[in-house]
């Protein structure tokens, strides 16, 4: 007995459960909170106060909701297949939830003389897993707008499957171009060789914008929710939910965007590097003694990884609350005619650049090269007659 | 042929390469929306701050008592007569010796009942009193029923006050903020 005492506080499973479970903990807060904040940020856009009745400005509206969730009706309809009906929500929940699971929230903490990352696991191909989860997660859309037999929640799903596997290419693409530059998979590393300022969005603005746009279209944000239209598909696959279910579907989405926020703030504005960092980890240690040093600058860290995730999820909403939905011709268009070719463009300008030996100088040559290039071809394109505006 | 000069041309010239991004829209529109989250809310939150209503507001019916404390209303019936809304209906009654300091005219009202359900604040039944007997108060409101029991109200919530006397006053602005604290 007293040997496996000795094992689990020598090795590091308990830190690894304890940041395992804080980790999923904040992810659900987070989640909960950024439903607040969607009214919040919906209601503020649009000249309101939001809600502020449920505690100190609202901020007990998300138990509310979760109580309504929880009394309303389960239903299922009988003509649904009752077991996938029930897989579907699961599915989309298991799947976000699953998604942070590689993302570095901070450096590491010395207990003990061990050094434990602040990472739920750290594995070498840390991009390839959040994108084989994420790309899992449109089945549990798919499963369950079929399984409602309902032909507005399949409309929903097939549209909500199409479009991530449109939108996946072309991010899967503008993150190769990062994956060239740090040569690793692993986010960590690709993390921290981003230290000292050196943030990817410099070298791959291009490669950025791209990743925004299918990051926005992968978790069904405005302007890209077209498998949840209420306007055309009385809210596409989640149609025939209600309760729970419904809430996880919803859910869901809200932790989504925070995972995507989380990879996006480590592909492209160094994770939990700040600038100064270096000056504010001696200051600490210095003042601190080594371990204890060390420790406080990772939450410092830490925190700057948060402000960084939250302002992204601040930047779903504010989009969501200013851009119409986009028709689902021009969804497509944009995924195959725009992002694409564009990301297969900024492959070559990225690997041209690195070959060249000026990364920085080339990809800006590189890029203002291409937008030349294209609006040379642009002007000297044969005009169509009777062109209709915009087709 | 131009009627007005207030039609707005549309410029339907074909989108230039920089427009065809989408990206400009996106940014002045994301412009607009920012500086609509910093702008003050024009929200009054109602059971804590109450609106400026005016002098002339139509509020919480009253029945008038004249300076001696007796009843002006003589339920002729006129009210419930002038009320499009059929929400007034009362029983009258003969005056009898001893009552004189009760009720100012020979009848009056033994039961006045408003359904606050039907009423639409029009204040008719104001115009139609040849009495000066019921008024539609400025400073208070209806409150908000929960039960249909508190839905008709009779004499007890609608007779005046001879403690609280009310007098439609307050016509500057501040003097009726002051009425809504």
């Amino acid at each position: 007995m007293s040997s496996f005492v000795q094992w689990l506080t020598e090795s590091m499973f308990l830190w690894k459960a304890l940041i395992i479970i804080v980790i999923f903990a904040i992810t659900l807060g987070i989640a909960a909170y950024s439903t607040w904040a969607e009214r919040k940020v919906a209601a503020y856009i649009q000249d309101r106060r939001g809600p502020n009745r449920a505690g100190w400005g609202g901020l007990l509206q998300p138990l509310a909701d979760a109580g309504k969730m929880f009394f309303k009706e389960d239903f299922i309809p009988a003509q649904a297949d009752k077991w996938l009906f029930i897989l579907g929500p699961c599915l989309s929940m298991f799947t976000a939830l699953m998604s942070s699971a590689v993302v570095p929230f901070g450096n590491s903490f010395i207990i003990g003389g061990k050094e434990v990352f602040v990472q739920a696991i750290e594995i070498n191909i840390g991009i390839l897993y959040v994108f084989g989860v994420v790309s899992l997660g449109v089945y549990g859309v798919m499963i369950g707008g079929w399984a409602s037999n309902n032909k507005f929640s399949l409309l929903g799903a097939i549209r909500a499957a199409s479009q991530n596997i449109s939108y996946e290419l072309a991010m899967g693409m503008s993150i190769i171009a990062i994956l060239m530059m740090s040569g690793t998979l692993s986010i960590r590393e690709i993390v921290s060789q981003q230290h000292g300022g050196n943030w990817n969005i410099f070298y791959q603005p291009l490669g950025f914008l791209i990743f925004t746009v299918c990051a926005f279209a992968e978790c069904n944000r405005t302007p890209f929710d077209l498998p949840e239209c209420e306007t055309e598909l009385v809210g596409g696959y989640h149609t025939e939910y209600s309760s729970m279910k419904l809430g996880f579907y919803l859910f869901a989405e809200y932790i989504n965007m925070f995972a995507s926020s989380a990879v996006t703030a480590c592909l492209f504005f160094g994770g939990y590097n700040y600038p100064g960092m270096d000056f504010v980890e001696a200051q600490l240690i210095s003042a601190l003694g080594a371990n204890v040093g060390h420790n406080v600058a990772t939450l410092v860290g830490i925190g700057s990884m948060f402000t960084k995730i939250l302002f992204g999820i601040f930047f779903f909403m504010w989009v969501r609350w200013t851009v119409p939905r986009f028709r689902y011709d021009q969804l497509m268009n944009l995924g195959w005619k725009g992002l694409i070719p564009l990301a297969v463009a900024n492959l070559v300008i990225t690997a041209g650049a690195i070959l060249s030996g000026y990364k920085l100088v080339g990809i800006w040559v590189g890029l203002a090269l291409m937008v030349v290039l294209i609006s040379v071809g642009w002007s000297i394109r044969p005009k169509k007659k009777n062109a209709i505006l915009g087709a | 042929m131009q009627l007005t000069n207030r039609a707005k041309k549309t410029d339907k010239s074909e989108l230039s390469l920089f427009e065809r991004s989408y990206l400009p829209s996106l940014a002045t529109g994301l412009g607009i929306t920012i500086k609509h989250f910093f702008q003050k809310k024009p929200t009054i939150e109602y059971p804590e701050q109450k609106r400026y209503l005016g002098p002339v507001f139509r509020g919480h019916h009253i029945l008038k008592r004249d300076e001696e404390g007796r009843e002006r209303c003589t339920a002729c019936g006129l009210c419930a007569v002038a009320c499009p809304a059929e929400a007034i209906s009362m029983v009258a009654q003969e005056r009898v010796k001893g009552e004189e300091h009760l009720y100012r005219e020979e009848k009056y009202a033994a039961v006045y009942e408003i359904n606050m359900l039907r009423c639409i604040f029009c204040g008719l039944c104001e115009e139609a009193c040849p009495k000066q007997a019921v008024y539609l108060r400025h400073d208070k409101f209806v409150p908000v029923f929960t039960d249909r029991s508190d839905v008709i109200y009779g004499k007890d919530q609608l007779v005046e006050d001879m403690n609280h006397r009310y007098q439609r006053d307050a016509w500057t602005k501040e003097d009726a903020m002051k009425l809504w604290k």
